[in-house]
């Protein structure tokens, strides 16, 4: 058991993901509230789909060895068995990496998950551009995918903070959730004040010059742009959606209507994500603002490290701070 | 069953005639339940994972008094509670079955979910040798071996078609493959109640492996017209020939 057990720095399986660097971090904070909440409440269960080291669900299993179960590389059955699980009344956390989830278990999250309106909490590590294996391991549709299924609440936390929140309130969120999960060494990067609401936008930071708008990490990643901005004269403000779906169009609206040029950001593809809402709401209200999307291209994406890939692709903090600036 | 396909003019009546007397056997002879508190949290679960064999279901639901019979007519009919394949709004149905190899799994995690609360109750999960085609059932059946499901029993109704026609796919050995993936198996005819009744009554031992009873069954079995068809996936008439099928039913079985 000691050999298995969870132990610190265990749980960054492959490649380098987020700059950490100069940053204040927590350890898995996913499985480690999971574990506490787990203790408050027994109806909570947690499996993985032969990805708990990796998605940071260890002490969950090692706090609550009886309510954890690993159906081995099969996505489909653990949904499948989570959906089972909550129809007897139990709050199930699952785990895999989210290019599984989404791309092979996409009916079983549709039909046995929100449909269903079963309590099945999906913990989806990794997504978006986060790993070097490639394609085959880079969820970059994810959000795309998602978002298609009716009834599935989708969160992308920004940092630490907020995961630890969010890990909290989906259980009492009624049915099928997927959240894009941040794994390991995880950056502490919103003030301990931050609040998470479901469905409720957050301005993180005031500027009048350009107005962005970011999920997930990419919010970090625009409060350093936005910061190095500064420095260089030009003023941005940051809202953040961590709520995919439901989707505050009305924050968004308002915020965008006070910019005469926007920015979003997101770990994720330009296409289907975060900039297609945007741009879905904002059209659909009539306004029209110039845009820079930071994304991906539409396209599949090679190996090697989180920094290269970055660069590489046109997400990372200098390619943001120029665009900060170029939207003035 | 068949004045449920006469209203709509067509429906999954073979399938519905091959297992009813599987449903049968488990609502009269097996399952505890009460219909007046469907959410009973002690009941023991039914799940049929084939959706499309709906029209038995409703057929079973109604005679166990979760429905009203006087429904059963509304059978595919537009704004129906009872549409041509299930869903778990309807008082009595444990999952949505429409979507072909996604029971057994949920049938796993509810005998996983009962056993975890003390309960007693078990899971009867009805599927068919189409779903065998399925990786997600086999995922499903390891997952239940893996976790010691002796509190769930699977009825695989075999019954030799699919929706393009006979089974073409190597499925067979099916007892023995559920063997091999850790299950207690038993092999009964599917239209022969006695059996059915011994099988299910055999398979309540609690020696931590699941169950498995594979069916024989013959599509639209008490109608010799229906269980003649080639392909009698789904089956379309007229009124007419209703008529004549419902009286060989009748002919057929007093």
């Amino acid at each position: 058991m000691a050999e298995d057990t969870f132990s610190p720095g265990r749980t960054r399986g492959m490649g380098e993901l987020i700059d950490i660097s100069g940053k204040t971090t927590e350890l898995a904070p996913f499985g480690r509230t999971l574990a506490e909440l787990g203790t408050e409440r027994p109806e909570i269960v947690g499996l993985t789909a032969d990805m708990g080291r990796y998605s940071d669900i260890l002490p969950f299993r090692d706090a609550h060895p009886t309510r954890f179960f690993n159906v081995g590389m099969a996505e489909q059955c653990l949904v499948m068995v989570a959906a089972g699980l909550a129809k007897t009344g139990k709050i199930a956390y699952c785990t895999t990496y989210s290019v599984f989830i989404t791309r092979r278990a996409y009916d079983f999250v549709a039909i046995a998950g929100a449909h269903s309106k079963a309590n099945v909490k999906i913990f989806a590590g990794m997504p978006g551009l986060m790993n070097g294996y490639g394609a085959t391991h880079q969820a970059t549709e994810d959000l795309n995918m998602m978002r298609g299924i009716a009834d599935l609440t989708i969160i992308d936390p920004c940092d630490a903070t907020e995961l630890k929140q969010v890990v909290r309130a989906v259980a009492d969120i009624p049915g099928a959730v997927y959240v894009r999960t941040l794994r390991g060494k995880v950056p502490v990067e919103l003030p301990a004040d931050y609040r998470f609401e479901l469905g409720k936008a957050k301005l993180l930071r005031r500027g009048g010059d350009v107005g962005i708008i970011s999920t997930g990490y990419m919010s970090a990643r625009a409060l350093d742009a936005a910061k190095a901005a500064s420095a260089a004269g030009v003023e941005a403000s940051v809202l953040h959606l961590s709520t995919i779906k439901p989707f505050d169009a009305r924050s968004v609206r308002d915020f965008a209507q006070q910019f005469r040029r926007l920015i979003v950001a997101e770990n994720h593809k330009t296409t289907g994500g975060l900039a297609s809402l945007v741009v879905e709401t904002l059209y659909d209200s009539g306004i029209v603002k110039p845009m820079i999307k930071i994304g991906l291209a539409d396209s599949f994406f090679e190996c090697g490290s989180q920094e290269y890939l970055e660069a590489k692709y046109g997400v990372d903090l200098p390619r943001f701070v120029r665009a900060i600036v170029e939207a003035r | 069953m068949m004045a449920m396909a006469r209203g709509k003019g067509e429906g999954y009546i073979a399938q519905g005639l091959g297992i009813a007397d599987c449903l049968a056997a488990i609502y009269f002879h097996e399952l505890r339940y009460d219909s007046a508190n469907p959410t009973w949290s002690e009941r023991d679960r039914f799940v049929l994972s084939t959706g499309h064999y709906s029209i038995a279901m409703y057929a079973t639901l109604a005679e166990a008094g979760y429905i009203d019979a006087a429904e059963l007519p509304t059978y595919g009919l537009n704004g129906s509670r009872l549409p041509m394949s299930t869903f778990d709004d309807l008082p009595g149905v444990e999952v949505v079955g429409g979507s072909l190899g996604h029971g057994l799994g949920q049938a796993v995690g509810m005998a996983m979910g009962l056993r975890l609360d003390g309960s007693e109750a078990r899971v009867i999960c009805e599927l068919s040798d189409g779903e065998l085609e399925e990786g997600s059932t086999w995922e499903a059946a390891m997952a239940s071996a893996t976790f010691k499901c002796d509190n769930l029993v699977a009825l695989i109704d075999c019954n030799g078609i699919q929706a393009d026609g006979p089974i073409t796919v190597k499925i067979e050995p099916v007892a023995d493959k559920f063997a091999a993936f850790g299950w207690d198996t038993a092999e009964v005819n599917g239209n022969d109640m006695a059996e059915l009744v011994d099988a299910l009554a055999r398979m309540r031992a609690r020696d931590e492996k699941p169950k498995a009873i594979v069916m024989r069954t013959t599509p639209g079995f008490g109608v010799p017209t229906i269980m003649k068809r080639e392909r009698a996936h789904f089956v379309r008439v007229d009124n007419s020939e209703w008529d004549a099928l419902v009286a060989e039913l009748e002919r057929e079985n007093g």
